[in-house]
């Protein structure tokens, strides 16, 4: 059958079809590549590759974990030069722990079975050819392939020493530090007004042998390891030492099982997420940015529902509407768009110095005077950090909460009114409950966008590294006034302030990675309160 | 004697006289800003007694409803005149709060609106909000009002279930419930049934027969088989006027007014 000819309305919309699919496509995949690199990239940090020996032309040799490979930035490009870097480890030696090779000067490869990884507390890892090592008593072992399991125990043996010593130091000398502290602020209000100082140096006192003491428990407890050592040598055969205590972990990357690798992933993985950072930030754990990540958008949260929800209810149930509504409304919608960095700089201004100043003026004067002017909470806190980002995510929660309320039909509202209820007993049993989950959907965009904030939050209170958690077991448990770690922060310090920014670099996409998952952990978990209160308020009807 | 009206089945006449008034609208005038809804009305609803307002849509039925428990007063920019009285008093009287008012006045509406709540929530929020916290005497409400809105049996095992649930006519019934729960004295319906099925329709007319014997009732209805069925006196509106009000029997059998008639045997509406 022939088409009449000016029928050509057939194909006119397809090529719509595709063009806007193409956009969706376009997002896809860039969301797609995003996760992807961040994946791959945060995953190998935890996986240990093989580690060969490399002699290079020029006789040298190393040995270490490749890290990158890519082309030479000079090399043509239709004959591309590859250069390969190592992380050859053993800082202290090397000077560096990342070196870069061009692949034409490799001569050798080999991956001796006898390689040993080890992660310590300092100067990054390091790729040794094992000789012996010393046990605590003293006994010279030398090492083969039976006597590492015997090894790995006086690595574990150093770890439970040096958590033993981190209690004792941490805890113990911290508490007792804290109340000196609190002793001397005594000590000098008493001297200044003239009362008598004799009990509170007696205090002084006391604290000053328990800490001596406990000083001295502490380097027992470190000489009970003090022999203990690894000896070694390095790829170009320079003997290396290495006391037990420094060592983290020890492996042999070309002389294991697929199952042993595994397993160091997950010890790997699990002391990334319990265990605390070590050196400057590039190795260890993230607890206390996670956890600090976690109670300030918990605190975010809990500051920013009640305002906004309050401030809906004002705007929407009883103001009046006319021009100065609108221009509110106008303002709220613009407080949205304003640069977060705007925020922390008036979060700095007026919560920190006016509010927390006065604070400190009121309540804590005495402290002040006697501590050398020392603020409370005139300085960046957690406090703080969640006000600025509850003001920050403010209009989210208020334009959510004014459509949920809108959206409640009104012959419900009809009805409360009807049965004799007062507007405000309306919009607390029936308008509030069932807007809920609009309101819970508004506290989630809230906290997808706090959790991730970090511009703001460098002005009033994150830090690179807080010696303490803003919740912990001393009194009064919820310590506001601390400074905290924060995962995002905590990326751009390790990308941009770190002083290894090679060492730097696979952490900065771990802790992505890990960013990522905790704000979507957030997310699911309020998603998954929204759906079951939208459950409640929805049934089958007729 | 009209074609359309014979097919009516009028309930029998149920003398009023000896009633006493318990509603009096006086020259009642409403205006939605510069609209004029209603003019001039002059009704008196007899206590214990069904009143049904007819009329073709737009005519001012749910406005004149909506003024006795001032539902009305949400509404921005409203103006009236004349005056309501209830049991004697003025509704409109600054002694009486708009809250109280609509306590002894009941309302269900044409869409049937429970709140997302359990269905023994919905029966006694009249009362949670006046202040009772007594589970005894919340029970005994719910029971009885459930009862008189003829929906106990079907629920009283899922009182704690969610009124969502519930078919069409079922919510409609919870409704009543809810709007008598409290034992007001007027009870105010908005057609009831517009959006119900011919079952569920005869149900709510059997209830509000029986409801009779407790409640002043007002009725707004699309259907003139239902004001004729329920009603005992019967109102016709037209253009914010009320044309003619008398005994539902003489409405229908015998209307004075010529719109009165044409409206009832269908020629317009
Ligand atoms: N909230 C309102 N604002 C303005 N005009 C209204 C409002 N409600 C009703 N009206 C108008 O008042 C007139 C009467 O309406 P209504 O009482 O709802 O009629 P009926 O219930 O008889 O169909 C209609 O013309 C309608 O447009
Ligand atoms: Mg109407």
């Amino acid at each position: 059958m022939t088409q009449p000819a000016y029928d050509n309305s057939a194909p006119k919309g397809e090529p719509w079809v595709w063009f806007t699919s193409l956009g969706l496509i376009i997002g896809l995949t860039m969301v797609a590549g995003l996760l992807g690199l961040v994946l791959i990239n945060g995953f190998s940090v935890f996986w240990a590759p093989a580690v060969p020996t490399v002699k290079l032309s020029d006789g040298t040799v190393m040995m270490g974990q490749l890290a990158q490979r890519r082309v030479r930035p000079d090399s043509p490009a239709s004959q591309p030069k590859y250069e390969r870097q190592y992380q050859v480890g053993l800082r202290e030696l090397n000077g560096a722990s990342y070196v870069w090779v061009e692949e034409a000067k490799i001569v050798q490869e080999d991956f001796a079975t006898q390689t040993m990884g080890l992660e310590r507390m300092e100067n990054g890892p390091a790729f040794v050819t094992p000789l012996a090592f010393v046990d605590a008593a003293g006994r010279r072992v030398p090492l083969t392939k039976s006597t590492f399991e015997a090894l790995l125990n006086e690595v574990e043996r150093a770890s439970e020493i040096r958590s033993e010593l981190n209690a004792i130091q941490r805890s113990k000398i911290g508490a007792v530090n804290a109340k000196m502290e609190l002793a001397r602020i005594d000590l000098r209000r008493a001297e200044d007004r003239g009362e008598s100082v004799l009990e509170i140096k007696a205090k002084l006192a006391a604290l000053d042998m328990e800490f001596n003491q406990l000083r001295a428990q502490s380097e027992k407890v470190v000489a009970k390891n003090a022999l203990a050592k690894l000896e070694a040598r390095d790829a170009r055969g320079r003997e290396v030492v290495l006391p037990m205590s420094t060592i983290v972990r020890a492996w042999l990357p070309n002389d294991m099982s697929a199952w042993d690798r595994v397993c160091l992933f997950f010890s790997r993985l699990r002391e990334f997420l319990f265990d605390e950072p070590r050196e400057a930030n590039t190795e260890g754990g993230l607890m206390p940015a996670i956890f600090g990540t976690l109670v300030m958008t918990v605190f975010m949260s809990l500051l920013v529902t009640p305002f906004g929800v309050i401030a809906a209810i004002y705007l929407r149930e009883y103001a009046k509407d006319g021009v100065i509504l609108r221009m509110v409304r106008i303002c709220v919608n613009n407080l949205a768009g304003v640069p977060s960095i705007v925020f922390g700089v008036f979060g700095l201004g007026f919560f920190v110095y006016v509010l927390g100043g006065s604070i400190d003026q009121l309540f804590f004067s005495d402290q002040l005077k006697y501590n050398n002017n020392t603020p409370v909470f005139g300085t960046g806190g957690l406090l703080w950090c969640s006000l600025t980002l509850a003001l920050m995510t403010l209009p989210v929660v208020i334009v959510a909460t004014e459509e949920a309320l809108s959206a409640v039909p009104r012959g419900m509202r009809e009805a409360s009114l009807a049965a004799g209820a007062s507007k405000w007993q309306t919009i607390r049993d029936i308008l509030l409950p069932a807007s809920a989950p609009g309101i819970l959907t508004g506290v989630i965009l809230a906290m997808a966008r706090g959790a991730g904030e970090v511009a703001p939050l460098m002005l009033v209170g994150v830090v690179k590294l807080a010696p303490t958690l803003p919740v912990d077991m001393v009194e009064p448990f919820l310590h506001f006034d601390r400074k905290f770690m924060h995962l995002g922060f905590h990326i751009y310090d390790l990308g941009f302030q770190s002083p290894d920014s090679d060492a730097a670099r696979p952490m900065v996409f771990a802790t992505t990675l890990l960013l990522i998952v905790l704000v979507v952990c957030l997310n699911l978990g309020a998603i998954t309160i929204r759906n079951r209160l939208r459950a409640r308020y929805k049934g089958a009807s007729f | 004697m009209n074609p359309s009206a014979s097919r009516i089945k009028v309930q029998p006449a149920t003398e009023s006289e000896g009633r006493k008034d318990y509603i009096r609208i006086q020259d009642f005038g409403f205006w939605y800003g510069a609209k004029k809804a209603l003019d001039a009305i002059s009704l008196d609803v007899p206590e214990q007694r069904v009143v049904a307002f007819i009329g073709p849509s737009g005519c001012g039925k749910s406005t004149l409803l909506r003024n006795l428990n001032r539902m009305n007063d949400l509404v921005d920019g409203i103006r009236h005149e004349g005056d309501i009285q209830i049991a004697g008093r003025s509704i409109y009287d600054p002694g009486i709060e708009v809250i109280s008012l609509r306590r002894r006045v009941g309302m269900v509406f044409q869409k049937s609106n429970p709140f997302p709540k359990s269905i023994y929530d919905n029966v006694v929020y009249a009362l949670r909000i006046m202040g009772v916290t007594d589970r005894a005497i919340l029970d005994e409400a719910c029971e009885t009002s459930l009862r008189k809105a003829a929906l106990w049996d079907e629920v009283k095992d899922r009182l704690n279930d969610s009124a969502l649930g519930l078919s069409g006519g079922q919510m409609q019934r919870l409704c009543i419930a809810r709007a008598i729960a409290n034992r007001p004295e007027i009870l105010l319906m908005d057609e009831p049934c517009s959006a119900l099925d011919p079952i569920a329709t005869g149900k709510i007319e059997e209830l509000i027969h029986e409801l009779k014997a407790q409640f002043t009732i007002v009725i707004v209805t699309h259907s003139m088989q239902q004001a004729a069925r329920v009603s005992d006196r019967t109102a016709f509106f037209y253009l914010g006027k009320l044309i003619e009000y008398d005994t539902t029997e003489k409405i229908f059998m015998n209307p004075t007014q010529a719109q009165t008639e044409a409206y009832i045997s269908g020629r317009f509406g």
